[in-house]
Parts: structure tokens; C-alpha cells; sequence
């Protein structure tokens, strides 16, 4: 399978298996999503539980939140991430903290699903990745799966977590492992082991990273589709990288993060997001903390420019393999 | 093409400022009785009028008058009136509490009690109410122990909310009292899901959606409405027009050229309008939405049209923004009073049971304060213990709230 079926899997799974699983959305129900996640669904489960929604992305999540208080599991499509901003407060206000305010006696089992990330000439408002500003929220879980097999089984986790999640998918990675070579041939999926993808039911756990390449020279925290640039910096520069992908930024797998940089000694992290503010800021302080008596250079970031997203100039701005091995160069020398 | 005049900009302003007579000409009241009262089966394109009318049921003369007419027993009537004075007192301690040091914030319901009251009576514990700042009446009526609620304005060790939300952000699911935020509008779309979650089942519960005029200009609340046109859902969404959004008046959220009401008619809903300080009519109004709900007809719009008789909170002074005398000379009158005088005019009640019922009520609510004081108040007696302030941020949890709570050493 490819990301979409693994999605579309997913769902399809999880609506079978829980009749309180509803899945709704702009272009979602009758059209299947623009990247065609749910398509299909509403043929098979009917139109009361896979729908079109209005244009209105706090609606949609405001609406979403009324729904899994009242016992629902509502799986929401925001079309892309870049719209997802006038659903801010009622993430960060309402999701993020109605167990806390009724100390557990309301829920809000939540997952916002939405299409993120660059390398697609989306510009500025189709391919951003603002997973920070719900990162820093208490009270939200943030995933981001970089492969078929992970984006089935996170979802699936997403989905029969009891808190709200919100779900990244890297839309680059909807239809091959992108690795930055923006001037090769695109690769499908189905040369990669991970997307064998099971038909049934299984679940990645939230908050367990996966070491996706063992190495002892220096670590890359990277999730999303930076794991497959990380991967092919790592064999084109011919360092011996050690590659996490983190897949759940909060909970985050602090453990292996700690295990594996205490080894190496050494830490670069890529994330496609703006730096300033960013993720990488986190993961910088978490591992100074923990590991600083074991590391043997500055913790280095190779993060989005601080501009918006520059649609004439996709390939000067999306993070390839050049910048990270050279980041990597910096932190072997230092 | 040249203007013809020089272009300027309309800044509304409230009709009376400190120091100004009291000026409510811009309220239109029809007589009691004089609105009709459609069959809620009746399309929502025949009855906008409903939306720029007022329905009103008690007369200048304290009699029930007119199709809206509830025809309630005078038993159910002395019961209502009983739970708005018990409102009424209960919250009048509470401000003063905080006026003493005992908490860091309140608000009161002052004016708007019947509005409450009519949901209380209208709709079930069973169905939903996501309130705003001003609908604890709801709570009194279903019997959540007065005291639970003091322990909780207090923050004490007897506060079900262990201490986490400020002052009357209520959340008491066994009343169907959703756990309130202080965003404004943000849980009208809530209502409007939880409704829809209702219907999805085949179930039979509905929701009711509370927010003030002011926070109508809140996208939350054209979402919430539209996604409740579009999808039928079982809801009512209950806008209390009090005048006023801490210090601006109401033609500031657009109530100059229209009426709050009329906002559900572009996503064609039907809206009612509806004197908020008659509880007669105020409950007729609830009661007509939630039938259209139970009957699958979908959601209503209904502006409650009142005063808010005291400040905003305890944070500001109403007499540095409007006259001193303002809810006095509010042509609508008082709640409680117009109630009161309509059981005195059935010979149902009279002031010297109103005097002797007040004076026992203060009593006992005088009386379970004490008791919650005895356990404790924000600033003296006994809290919750701190662990609990790292707990329900998630089901379980995670290592960074183990590490904080060492931290915190709790």
C-alpha cells in the first residue's frame, strides 16, 4: 500500500470495528478527500458517518470536539494544514484542556487529521508544517508517521487514544519515500519494505520512535518525510548516522532519544518546520540535558528558512540531503 | 463618478453614558400577548417575523395573556420563583465573598435568572447545556447541592474540579452542565456536535448552546449555527442579549441595525425573540425549540432579550460606562418581581410570603457558606493537594508531569 490506502485502511478498519467512528470533512465524503484518503468510505459505511462538512474549519473541529464528548471517536480532515488556523482555538482551548477543567468528566477523544509538509509547489499556504504550535500545547498529542506501515498503525492508535491527537501525514509521502532528489525519477512505495501494510487491525504505539538506521557517528532526530532525506544523506555522505524517527512528537520517546545520542555523541536534528520556535528547539534543550556530558560537539538544527514558504523556489528552500550531511560534516568536526 | 459626500465612519455608541438620564428608546416592546405562536412544524421561511418581534406572555397587569402562554400550574410557578431568589442570594454571597478576600473572581446573574430557569424547566438534566457565564441557575433548579458549587467558587478540598478552573466554571456532568470555558462561543459548535452525536445514534437528548450578545461576533458562533442548519441537528442555540459585553454596549456586536435573533435566518433557521425577564415567555420559547428538536425539525435560534443588572464581574465598575440608574429604569422590569406579581395577581403568593421565604432562604444559604468556609477558601483552610494540578492533562500521565511533580516536590 502506498500512505493513502494505508490511511484509507485505517479508517476502514476502525469504522468496521466501532460504529462510534465517524469520519467528516472538506471533500471527504461523496469526492473520497483531495488526496483521496476517504475514498470510498461513505459507500461503504453511508453518509451519516463519512460526510462533507462547510469550509469552516472551526466548525469543523468545534463540532468534532461536541461529538467525541458526547461518546463519538470523530476522525476530522482538515484538506491541508495550512487551514487549520482558524481551528486554533478550539484546539488549543477547548480539545487540549476539557478533561483537565472537568478533571476526566468530560473527554474529547479527538483525531484531526491533515495533509502537511512541503515538496509539492504548494507556496505558502499548502506547505507548512506548523506541528510547534500544538507541541507547545498542553493537553494535545502530535504524530507524524514517515511510512505506509506507521501511518495505518499510528492512525489506529490516534483514533482509540482517549485524548485528542492531532495527526500529520507528510503529503509528500503520499504516493513514494521522498528523499529530497527533487531531479530523479519519483519512487513508489511498493519498493519499500514498509509498505507491506496488513489488511487488518494493528497499531503503532504513540510515543516509541524507531531507530530506521543504526549507526555510531552521530544521531538524526528527524520525523516525517526528513527520515527519508536523513536515510539517503547518511548513504551519500557515507557517515555512519544513527536515524530516529521520532513518529510521535509529544508524547515524545525521550528514552531512545537519550539512549542513542549518549552512544553517538553527536546530534543533528532535521525537521522541515521554520527554526525559530520550532521543534528542534525542544529536542536541543532535552538532549543538552540529558546528555551533555556525553556529547563531543554542539547540537546542530537543519530546519525550514524563517520565510514563508516560497513557491518559485521549492528546491532552494525544501531541505535535501546536501544540507543535512553538511550539517553533519560541522558536528563530526566540532 | 465623484462622491457626493464625504465618506466618515459610524462608530455606535451606547445611548446613555455615566451621568446621563437612562435612554432605552431604541427597544421596541410590543404588547403581551400580541406575537403568534406557530406550530413548530411550520417552515422556517414562514415565521422570520419571529426574529425582529418580541414575545411576551405577562402584561403590565401581571397576567399570563396570549398564544405563548405556557399555562403552567402555580405550584411549578411558586417553585421557579423559590429557585430564582435562592439564585439570587447564593450569588449575591458569592460576589461579596470575593469582595472579602475569600476568592479572586466572580460574576453575577443579577436580572437574568429566569432565562436559566427557563432551560431548567424546558429542557432535561439528561440533555446538554453548554453555558455561559450566567446560567447557574440551571444547577440550583436540578438540586447540585449549593454548597458543591461554593466549594468550588472557594478552590477548597471539597471542590469536585480539584481546584483547576476559576471561580463558577462549572462542569457537573450528573446535571447536564458541560464543563464551562472562558472562551466565549467556543462551545456553541460543541453543542452543536454533541446534538448531532445524539442524532447519529437515534438517540433522543438534545443540546442547548448559551452565549451573550457580545460574543455572537465570535466566528464560533455563525460556525455552530450554520453546521446546525446544515445538518438538522438538535439544538438550541440561546443568545442572552443583556445589553452589554463587559463595557460595550450591544449595537458595538452589531444589535444597532438588527436584531441578535436575525442572525439565524441567513442559515435559515427559524429564530425567536423573546422577553428574557418574563419567565413565562422565556420558558414558552425554550420549550417550543426543544419540541422542534425532539421532533427532528432541527435547531433554533432564540434571543433572550434582558439586563445585565450588575457588572460584568468583580474585576469591573459598571458606573464608569453606563448611568448608575440604568437597570433600574430598564423598561422590562426585573424577573423575580414580574414573576412574584403575577402569583400575587392569581392570589398564588403575596409579599409577606416573598419577605418571610427570602429571609429563610438567605438563611440557608448563609448557613451552607459557613460550611463551606469551614473547609476552606482560595486564600485560608484546606485544598486540594497539588498532585492533582499534573493530573487529566492526559488520560495518563506522561514523564514530563512525573518530572514537574518532582519538581514541585508533591
Amino acid at each position: 500500500m502506498n500512505m493513502v490506502q494505508a490511511l484509507n485502511s485505517a479508517l476502514d478498519v476502525m469504522m468496521a470495528k466501532d460504529p462510534n467512528v465517524l469520519t467528516f470533512g472538506e471533500d471527504v465524503g461523496y469526492f473520497g478527500g483531495v488526496f483521496r484518503v476517504t475514498e470510498g468510505l461513505q459507500k461503504k459505511y453511508g453518509k451519516t458517518r463519512c460526510f462533507d462538512a462547510p469550509i469552516s474549519e472551526l466548525g469543523i473541529v468545534g463540532v468534532g470536539i461536541g461529538m467525541a464528548v458526547n461518546g463519538l471517536r470523530p476522525v476530522v480532515e482538515i484538506q491541508f494544514a495550512d487551514y487549520i488556523y482558524p481551528a486554533y482555538d478550539q484546539l488549543v482551548s477547548e480539545a487540549a484542556r476539557i478533561r483537565y477543567r472537568s478533571v476526566g468528566g468530560y473527554t474529547a477523544p479527538i483525531t484531526v487529521r491533515s495533509p502537511y509538509g512541503g515538496g509539492i509547489f504548494g507556496g505558502e499556504t499548502h506547505s507548512q508544517s506548523p506541528e510547534a504550535l500544538f507541541t507547545h500545547v498542553a493537553g494535545l498529542k502530535t504524530v507524524i508517521p514517515s511510512t505506509p506501515y506507521d501511518a495505518k498503525g499510528l492512525l489506529i492508535s490516534a483514533i482509540e487514544a482517549n485524548d485528542p491527537v492531532m495527526f500529520f501525514e507528510p503529503k509528500r509521502l503520499y504516493n513514494g519515500p521522498f528523499d529530497g532528489h527533487h531531479e530523479r525519477p519519483a519512487v513508489p512505495w511498493s519498493q519499500h519494505p514498509a509498505s507491506e501494510v496488513p489488511e487488518g487491525h494493528y497499531t503503532v504505539p504513540l510515543g516509541k520512535a524507531a531507530v530506521v538506521r543504526k549507526g555510531e557517528a552521530v544521531t538524526l532526530l528527524c520525523y516525517g518525510t526528513m527520515v527519508h532525506v536523513a536515510r539517503s544523506a547518511a548513504e551519500e555522505s557515507g557517515i555512519d548516522a544513527e536515524i530516529l524517527d521520532l513518529r510521535t512528537l509529544v508524547p515524545l520517546d525521550l528514552e531512545a532519544i537519550v539512549a542513542s545520542v549518549r552512544k553517538t555523541g553527536r546530534c543533528v536534528i532535521v525537521h522541515e518546520a521554520t527554526e525559530t520556535g520550532g521543534y528542534g528547539g525542544e529536542l536541543v534543550a532535552l538532549v543538552q540535558k540529558h546528555c551533555f556530558y556525553h556529547l563531543e560537539a554542539p547540537v546542530e538544527r537543519v530546519c525550514g528558512f524563517d520565510t514563508p514558504y516560497p513557491h518559485g523556489f521549492e528546491w532552494e528552500y525544501f531541505i535535501g540531503p546536501a544540507r543535512v550531511a553538511t550539517a553533519m560534516r560541522r558536528v563530526l568536526e566540532g | 463618478m465623484r462622491n457626493t459626500v464625504k465618506l466618515s465612519l459610524h462608530i455606535p455608541d451606547a445611548p446613555a453614558r455615566p451621568g446621563e438620564k437612562p435612554n432605552f428608546s431604541y427597544l421596541q416592546i410590543p404588547e403581551a400577548g400580541s406575537v403568534r405562536c406557530p406550530d413548530v412544524a411550520t417552515s422556517p421561511a414562514e415565521m422570520r417575523d419571529l426574529a425582529y418581534d418580541l414575545i411576551r406572555v405577562l402584561d403590565w397587569d401581571h397576567r399570563a395573556v396570549g398564544p405563548w402562554n405556557p399555562r403552567l400550574a402555580p405550584e411549578t410557578l411558586r417553585r421557579v420563583l423559590k429557585l430564582m431568589v435562592i439564585d439570587r442570594i447564593f450569588e449575591d454571597r458569592m460576589f461579596r465573598a470575593q469582595r472579602q478576600g475569600k476568592t479572586s473572581f466572580y460574576m453575577r446573574g443579577l436580572g437574568e435568572e429566569a432565562i436559566a430557569m427557563a432551560h431548567a424547566f424546558a429542557v432535561t438534566a439528561k440533555d446538554m447545556c453548554f453555558t455561559s457565564y450566567r446560567q447557574q441557575g440551571l444547577l440550583i433548579a436540578r438540586g447540585c447541592p449549593i454548597i458543591e458549587m461554593m466549594n468550588q467558587v472557594y478552590s477548597n478540598a471539597g471542590d469536585k474540579q480539584h481546584g483547576v478552573q476559576m471561580p463558577l466554571h462549572y462542569s457537573f456532568p450528573e446535571y447536564g452542565y458541560f464543563a464551562m470555558s472562558g472562551n466565549l462561543a467556543t462551545q456553541v459548535s460543541q453543542a452543536v456536535g454533541w446534538a448531532m452525536a445524539s442524532a447519529y445514534r437515534g438517540g433522543d437528548k438534545i443540546a442547548v448552546a448559551f452565549v451573550g450578545d457580545g460574543a455572537t461576533a465570535e466566528g464560533d458562533f455563525h460556525a455552530g449555527m450554520l453546521f446546525a442548519s446544515v445538518y438538522r441537528a438538535p439544538v438550541i442555540i440561546s443568545i442572552s442579549n443583556n445589553q452589554w459585553a463587559i463595557s460595550m454596549c450591544q449595537a458595538i456586536a452589531g444589535g444597532e441595525q438588527t436584531t441578535f435573533a436575525s442572525r439565524g435566518l441567513g442559515v435559515g433557521l427559524p429564530a425567536l425573540r423573546v422577553d428574557g425577564n418574563d419567565f413565562l415567555a422565556s420558558y414558552a420559547a425554550v420549550q417550543w425549540a426543544a419540541e422542534r428538536a425532539r421532533s427532528n425539525l432541527g435547531a433554533t435560534v432564540i434571543e433572550f432579550v434582558t439586563y445585565r443588572g450588575h457588572s460584568h464581574s468583580t474585576s469591573d465598575d459598571p458606573t464608569r460606562y453606563r448611568p448608575a440608574d440604568d437597570y433600574a429604569a430598564w423598561p422590562l422590569g426585573d424577573p423575580i418581581d414580574r414573576l412574584k406579581r403575577h402569583l400575587t395577581a392569581l392570589g398564588e403568593w403575596s409579599e409577606d410570603q416573598h419577605a418571610a421565604y427570602e429571609a429563610k432562604a438567605a438563611e440557608e444559604v448563609r448557613a451552607l457558606q459557613a460550611q463551606a468556609e469551614n473547609i476552606g477558601t482560595l486564600e485560608a483552610g484546606k485544598h486540594p493537594n497539588p498532585e492533582v494540578l499534573f493530573e487529566n492533562v492526559f488520560e495518563q500521565p506522561d514523564w514530563r508531569h512525573k518530572l514537574q511533580r518532582q519538581e514541585l516536590g508533591v
